[in-house]
């Protein structure tokens, strides 16, 4: 399988926190640091306005992988909300596990508005991830 | 939205074959709802801000999706530009263009181009749905806390205060003053901070404006820009300090002595169980430690509360909560050193001290009145190694920035120390010199040239005690030679961290720290002042290391930026981060 991979172009799609992570991505441009574009962000107020519906409609319509990222734990500027991605993001996973669908396509992850580096090595190892799983069995099956 | 346009720039992509501009104005005015598309190499200059501006008004725009590249940059501008034509947040959609898709380069031109039009049909999407969410008007209480009562925040408070605003200095300590009243001298100028500071401090004290709360810490911060409400903790002095009049009786009569904090806990004098931190403290009340004071040991010491006159002695107060009403808030909570053990367990030996403790050695009305005495036996040190970079710039043992001010500090002291030891030799390992400041080059050259230290370029491997000695080995990196130092005292340029609690502090006003712990600013280069969260400001060492001159500079521009807020009545809060769902 993983040989089928190789020019595998992995859709990624990701939610990032307007407060930290949007930032960050922001300061991974700014200060020129390179990472793979597969990555689609799309600006959201907090990762805990990131309903699991969004995620499954995006695994649905063949994204191949999704990344929500939020503040470091205790920085969330709504104070909360990234305690609550955490729990829904767990219970997201429980339901891909039902799914067959490998739940190591979902990441959250903390980026901080001041880590433009962490920002780009994540994205970095996020495409690498999901380009070994290969592509979401949803496009195949679906051929979307 | 029915009539949107969309604005292409592409000014990073202005390289040749970057991006097939054409195609995307082609692909994108085909969407349905797109009356106009166009391309334009510089959308943030002035002349091409004015056409935006036309285009608006001559299609009857009523959405627009406009690419940038850091949006972090022009997303606050283009959004008054585009205000001032009467759209409202959510008719318009900003797409970072470069941070988001270009800097991730890809290979080809029909590659970058596809992402684009992939983007900008999202975008189109996004705001053809949007719909308006009403802002948000708070009216601004023109009130502003200051926290951290050290030089940055005593140039905050009186700038404030000085253009008719009422100022609340929440200090941790029991007086203002922060780290500079503890120096010998203050380089490059070589003044006495206690005669340069004094005078701010005590013009805080008197102001009018000014409501200092010294032993106080923040408990917790609600509310929004303009319209804060903070919890305050005034901790237990034990000391009415309405009654008591600082005379300081207490202090002289109490039976016991405590390591002074102030000094640093250095062996050459004690303070008492109650005390007055030092001389020129604002406020110049005492405060009992209750850890160590008779009373609260082993309740039968009652001396200073039948000798004092006033009767300001209260060994039953409690901490109390206060709560208050803001505008603005700055953060000034400062530095403070890295522990020499983080670094070594050995540096632990009584004769290697850090930079706050050989200030303290130095000052002429220090603990040793100004005779440099070192700590294990008083003797006067005839050799003194200085060691620059400990825990800076060394990511595998400390951290990897450079403090910006032990270089300057080290070569001060060094100076200082020959200044009083005539037939004294110093020594100065460097990794290299960081003396960018004004006037700062100069005075490391007057160090090596009047003073005659000795200035060794190469890291120090090893310090040890050998019998009454202390040896220094490294290696003289421009002479290959490797050196071996027996002295009498060393001096470490330990690495400056945010004050203790700065990273709580952070959390409990929502605000960004770097991974340090120190405050994040809201943009590395433009916006230096502000916070992650609006009409929250930082100034000083609280944002990272730096000198006094660059502190007050901060605390000056951070009032400034307190004042612009404070010239308008209201706020209306962005109605892109209005609205927000409990669930
Ligand atoms: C050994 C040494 C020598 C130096 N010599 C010089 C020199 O000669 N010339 C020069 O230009 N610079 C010198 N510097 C640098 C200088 O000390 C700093 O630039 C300056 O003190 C920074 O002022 P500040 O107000 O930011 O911080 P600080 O002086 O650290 O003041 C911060 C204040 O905030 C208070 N605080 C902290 N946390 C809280 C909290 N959570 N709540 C409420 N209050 C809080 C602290 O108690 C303190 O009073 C030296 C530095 C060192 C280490
Ligand atoms: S200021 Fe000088 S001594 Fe301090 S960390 Fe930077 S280079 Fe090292
Ligand atoms: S605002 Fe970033 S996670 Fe909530």
């Amino acid at each position: 399988m993983a040989d089928d991979n190789k020019d595998f172009e992995p859709i990624l799609v990701g939610f990032f926190c307007n407060w930290c992570t949007s930032t960050a991505a922001d300061l991974a441009g700014t200060t020129r640091l390179q990472y793979p574009p597969n990555i689609r962000p799309i600006r959201t107020m907090c990762s805990g306005s990131v309903d699991p519906i969004y995620i499954l409609r995006a695994l649905l319509s063949g994204a191949d992988g999704i990344i929500i990222g939020g503040c470091n734990p205790g920085d969330c500027h709504y104070v909360s909300g990234n305690y609550k991605a955490r729990r829904r993001i767990a219970g997201l996973k429980t339901i891909l596990d039902t799914l067959g669908l490998e739940n190591d396509r979902v990441w959250l992850k903390w980026i901080s508005a001041a880590e433009g580096q962490k920002f780009a090595v994540t994205m970095r190892d996020f495409t690498e991830k999901i380009k070994e799983l290969g592509p979401s069995p949803f496009r195949k099956n679906w051929s979307v | 939205m029915a009539r949107i346009g969309v604005f292409l720039c592409y000014c990073n992509l202005r390289a040749a074959g970057a991006l097939n501009k054409d195609d995307v104005t082609a692909a994108v005015s085909s969407l349905s709802d797109v009356v106009h598309a166009s391309a334009a190499e510089d959308l943030c200059l002035d002349p091409t801000c004015a056409h935006l501006q036309q285009q608006i008004t001559a299609d009857n725009l009523d959405g627009v999706v406009i690419t940038t590249c850091s949006a972090a940059t022009h997303e606050e501008n283009l959004r008054r530009v585009l205000a001032s034509q009467g759209l409202q947040s959510h008719q318009v959609e900003i797409v970072d263009l470069e941070d988001y898709f270009s800097w991730p380069r890809f290979e080809t031109a029909e590659e970058t181009t596809a992402r684009v039009i992939e983007a900008l049909d999202n975008a189109v999407a996004k705001i053809r749905g949007a719909q308006a969410l009403p802002g948000v008007t708070t009216r601004i209480t023109k009130r502003a806390l200051v926290i951290g009562g050290g030089i940055a925040g005593i140039q905050t408070s009186l700038d404030i205060a000085d253009a008719g605003y009422e100022v609340l200095l929440v200090e941790k300590t029991s007086s203002i003053g922060g780290h500079m009243l503890q120096y010998a001298e203050v380089f490059p100028t070589l003044d006495c901070p206690q005669c340069i500071g004094t005078p701010k401090m005590v013009e805080v004290g008197q102001h009018p404006n000014i409501t200092i709360m010294a032993y106080s810490e923040i408990e917790s911060v609600s509310g929004s820009v303009g319209d804060f409400t903070v919890k305050i903790r005034k901790k237990a002095t034990y000391v009415d300090w309405d009654k008591c009049n600082g005379c300081g009786i207490c202090q002289q009569k109490c039976l016991t002595p405590v390591a002074s904090e102030y000094n640093q806990q250095l062996p050459f004098n004690q303070a008492k169980a109650i005390s007055i931190p030092f001389a020129q403290a604002v406020p110049n009340k005492p405060v009992i430690n209750r850890e160590v004071c008779g009373h609260f040991t082993t309740g039968l010491c009652q001396v200073c509360s039948q000798i004092c006159p006033l009767q300001a002695i209260d060994y039953d107060q409690q901490d109390t909560i206060l709560e208050e009403k803001v505008g603005a808030i700055v953060v000034t909570a400062g530095f403070d050193l890295m522990p020499k053990k983080e670094i070594s367990e050995f540096y632990d030996d009584p004769d290697i001290v850090h930079g706050l403790e050989f200030e303290r050695v130095l000052c002429p009305s220090g603990p040793t009145a100004g005779v440099v005495r070192r700590p294990s036996d008083g003797k006067e040190p005839k050799e003194v190694v200085f060691v620059s970079c400990i825990g800076s710039r060394d990511p595998e043992h400390g951290v990897s920035y450079c403090s910006r001010v032990c270089c300057m500090y080290l070569a001060k002291q060094a100076l200082l120390y020959r200044h009083v030891v005539h037939d004294g030799q110093a020594y100065v390992f460097y990794m290299d010199q960081r003396t960018t400041g004004k006037g700062y080059e100069e005075f490391v050259q007057r160090a090596v040239e009047e003073y005659g230290v000795m200035y060794l370029r190469g890291r120090v491997s090893k310090i040890f005690r050998d019998g009454d000695t202390l040896r220094v080995q490294g290696a003289d990196t421009l002479t290959g030679q490797k050196v071996d130092i027996a002295c009498d005292m060393v001096v470490l340029g330990m690495a400056m961290m945010p004050s203790e609690g700065a990273k709580d502090l952070a959390r409990k006003l929502g605000i960004a720290t770097n991974e340090y712990g120190f405050i994040a600013e809201a943009h590395p280069k433009l916006r230096p002042l502000e916070t992650s969260v609006a009409g929250i400001y930082v100034a000083g060492t609280a944002q990272g290391p730096r000198d006094i001159p660059d502190s007050v500079a901060m605390g000056s521009g951070a009032a400034s930026s307190v004042l612009e807020l404070f010239s308008q009545d209201e706020v209306v809060t962005d109605t892109l981060a209005a609205a927000g769902n409990e669930g």
